[in-house]
């Protein structure tokens, strides 16, 4: 068989339903070869980047890798930005890039780039195709390795001639790596300990990250939820984790988390972290980080354990693996879950009391939490949300409450613009029947908008909600408040006209100026089912995300929004 | 404090850099590294020095078994280990200087392996200490080159580094991919590390 009829048969062998592409002269061989089949549905993009990022959203919401082709060269480095948010983020993901032939490697031909060595700082693993006998265990190798343990992105650099050259077919089942074990299971000694803290913890705390979603350990996390009576945060990759709308959930914590979660992390005596890595953003000082607290870590991955906090009880194994055996003890030890009515969650309650999410509801103008607000109530909380990176990331994940996991997809890690309508695209060929709405802000949308042609060629009718302020809000923001409001360069200048934008590309645009329109206009477009819609809101242009820790301050040392009594951040030891 | 980690990795294209890039991006120290194949030319064994409080040791430990290419791996100062580099210095030798180099070497236990009129070759191997002892004794104007291979560790006693059973390859029926197995170890030298 040729390598390039290899290539697409060890990808039908792999159960691969989409391949992200675009072609070029060093994949051409293997492009002829899916001509030739429909097992295998290429989706066409417009740019690579916004294959990686389609691939990455489908990954996010099926749970299974996102598999991307291109050519060499450009084709490579377009999809760097890519496989870095997946990296960042631990996304499963395939990239095949097309190379050179062999013989011309290193000679600067022409469209050679070192695929491997710019990516290798970005990847979980990657591999250069020396030969056409490698190729298939090489695919079933980076398919394993890029779904196990904690998942990760991995690049396959194929050059063009070992797409050429033939071998006999054998695509490996399993596949061994001596240098590559991930753990499972906890160590069980260490899972007891964890339970001796359960059972003394006066004011505990769970706080936990992407690794559940990861891990699908989502029912787990509910079941132990409920088993301890705990209060739960999660970070914004955590998000769905945990049902929002459960009484024990106090909202996301960190930089712009919930005033209950941040002064909770503050003050408690026992911290639980599952599948979660400290990140600065949610740490804020580590100088001030949980300074009561004794902490549980359980992470697949040993190097985040103690890697930015040092950990009392560090437990190296699968969320969903740990989960378990730990509700298996409790439910053995017969563990009284604690009620509301205990101090620590009465303190809880007092702080949630202060409703630091809320906003002016009473004018006309559009408040972006407004439109949030009713997107979730339009859509029942039952959408895929992807986002890009800014203001309305925060907004989305503030006031769209994920009951499920899976369902909030976003570069959180990397921080990507641009991350939102291609991973939306992703998502949606994943779940057809869903309603999938991409929120994002006009400065974020552009930067991949060629992906409205790959949204109308394969009939994606996404829902994209744009909260155009006319800034890039969150430099705005942070020039507002950290550099005396000299907005460099943060307003959005020639601003296209979205409607027509939208319409030039095929689909449906709509412009809202009126908080009075908002649902109607999101019943509409939602009621649209076989059309991508643009929703362009016309939003508040100066509204700022709040809470909010500034930099090197604590989780007790919060802003919140102008107009609420400001807690006096209190350091005391809660009795 | 000063570690000395001993890894075994695969001996493929690219893992020496897979190495060098995780100290370079996350900003740990390399005092010296070493790599050589070993006995199965499979693998190749790295000794890496390194620096760094008991905290980002230990970080450096995880994301070195991050890599997917490393096998295993140790840290000799866990326990009783000998260190060995080996050290080639040319020397100025001149007039009353000339007796004086050869007395050092030899309290050294060095060897001059190389002499014209005007310089010597010396050779030096024990633990990078006595290397560094040498040179501070030697008249700094004296030394017209140095050369050192980094530092080469291996515990003592019965504790050993190695892949052990190794675990067979997931192996392909077909008679192309079996020689084709056995030309990729033949293959396998330490140019192909970089
Ligand atoms: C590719 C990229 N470039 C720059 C940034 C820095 N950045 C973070 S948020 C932001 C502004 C985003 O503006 P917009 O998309 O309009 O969203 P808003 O904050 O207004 O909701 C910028 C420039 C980034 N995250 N990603």
């Amino acid at each position: 068989m040729r390598g390039a009829e290899i290539f697409v048969q060890a990808l039908k062998d792999e159960g691969v339903e989409y391949l992200f592409g675009y072609p070029g002269g060093a994949v051409l061989h293997i492009y002829d070869e899916l001509f030739k089949q429909d097992a295998v549905r290429h989706i066409l993009v417009r740019h690579e980047q916004g294959a990686t990022h389609a691939a990455d959203g489908y990954a996010r919401a099926t749970g299974k890798p996102g598999v991307v082709l291109v050519t060499s060269g450009p084709g490579a480095t377009n999809c760097v930005t890519g496989i870095a948010t997946a990296y960042m983020d631990s996304i499963p993901m395939v990239v095949f890039t097309g190379q050179v032939p062999t013989h011309l490697i290193g000679n600067d031909a022409f469209q050679e780039v070192d695929a491997i060595g710019i990516t290798r700082p970005c990847v979980k693993h990657n591999f250069l195709v020396e030969k056409v006998e490698d190729l298939a265990p090489t695919i079933r190798k980076a398919f394993y390795i890029a779904a196990s343990g904690r998942p990760g992105p991995v690049v396959v650099d194929i050059p063009k001639d070992v797409t050429a050259d033939s071998c006999e077919y054998y695509y490996p089942k399993n596949i061994e790596i001596r240098s590559y074990k991930p753990t499972g299971k906890g160590h069980p000694g260490q899972i007891r300990k964890a339970i001796q803290l359960i059972f003394e913890a006066k004011k505990p705390m769970v706080y936990t990250g992407g690794g559940i979603v990861l891990d699908d350990a989502a029912e787990d996390l509910k079941e132990f939820g409920h088993l301890t009576g705990f209060p739960i945060t999660n970070t914004l990759m955590g998000l769905g984790g945990y049902p929002a709308t459960d009484p024990q959930f106090v909202g996301m914590l960190g930089m712009h988390g919930t005033y209950e979660a941040n002064m909770a992390m503050h003050h408690c005596d026992v911290l639980i972290a599952i599948g979660a890595r400290f990140d600065d953003r949610v740490t804020g000082n580590l100088e001030k980080f949980c300074p009561y607290a004794k902490i549980v870590h359980v992470d697949v991955d040993p190097s985040s354990i103690s890697k930015n906090v040092p950990v009392d009880v560090p437990i190296v194994g699968s969320a969903r693996e740990v989960l378990r055996e730990m509700n298996q003890l409790l439910r053995e030890a017969d563990f009284k879950p604690r009620d509301k009515s205990n101090p620590w969650w009465r303190q809880i309650t007092e702080w949630s009391a202060l409703d630091c999410l809320r906003y002016d509801r009473t004018t006309d103008v559009i408040k972006p939490q407004y439109v949030i607000e009713e997107l979730y109530a339009v859509t029942r909380g039952d959408a895929y949300i992807t986002s890009d990176v800014g203001q309305h990331q925060m907004w989305a994940a503030q006031y769209y409450k994920f009951d499920k996991p899976r369902r909030w997809i976003n570069s959180g890690g990397l921080g990507t613009m641009g991350f939102g309508l291609p991973a939306a695209l992703g998502v949606q060929l994943g779940f057809p029947d869903s309603i999938v709405c991409c929120v994002t802000g006009e400065a974020s949308l552009v930067m991949c908008i060629q992906e409205l042609s790959t949204a109308l060629q394969y009939n994606l009718p996404v829902k994209i909600i744009n909260l155009n302020n006319r800034y890039m809000g969150m430099v705005r923001q942070w020039q507002e408040f950290f550099y005396d409001r000299r907005y460099s360069h943060s307003y959005m200048d020639a601003l296209p006209d979205f409607v027509k934008l939208a319409e030039a590309f095929g689909h449906v645009g709509m412009r809202i100026e009126h908080a009075r329109d908002v649902q109607p206009a999101l019943k509409e477009a939602t009621g649209m089912k076989d059309r991508l819609v643009m929703m362009d809101f016309l939003t508040d242009q100066t509204e700022n995300v709040y809470p909010m820790i500034a930099s090197g301050k604590g989780h007790h040392e919060m802003h919140l929004a102008p107009g609420n009594p400001q807690p006096q951040p209190s350091d005391r030891e809660l009795a | 404090m000063r570690h000395i980690l001993s890894i075994l990795l695969e001996n493929h294209a690219g893992a020496l850099s897979r190495v060098a890039g995780l100290f370079s991006a996350r900003a740990f120290n390399i005092e010296s590294l070493t790599v050589a194949p070993t006995e199965d030319p499979t693998v190749s064994r790295m000794t890496l020095v390194t620096s760094g409080s008991d905290e980002i040791v230990e970080q450096i430990v995880k994301q070195l078994n991050k890599l997917i290419d490393v096998i295993k791996l140790i840290d000799l100062n866990d326990g009783p280990h000998i260190e060995r580099e080996l050290m080639l210095v040319k020397v100025l030798a001149r007039d009353g200087g000339r007796e004086e180099v050869k007395r050092l070497v030899d309290i050294f236990r060095g060897r001059i392996i190389d002499v014209t009129d005007t310089t010597y070759i010396v050779e030096l191997t024990g633990a990078s200490r006595k290397l560094d002892a040498f040179i501070e004794a030697v008249n700094g104007e004296l030394i017209m080159e140095v050369v050192r291979t980094g530092v080469s560790g291996i515990a003592r006693g019965t504790r050993a580094l190695n892949v052990g059973t190794p675990t067979a390859a997931p192996r392909t029926p077909t008679k192309a991919a079996k020689s084709a197995d056995r030309a990729a170890r033949g293959a396998a030298n330490p140019a192909h590390l970089l």
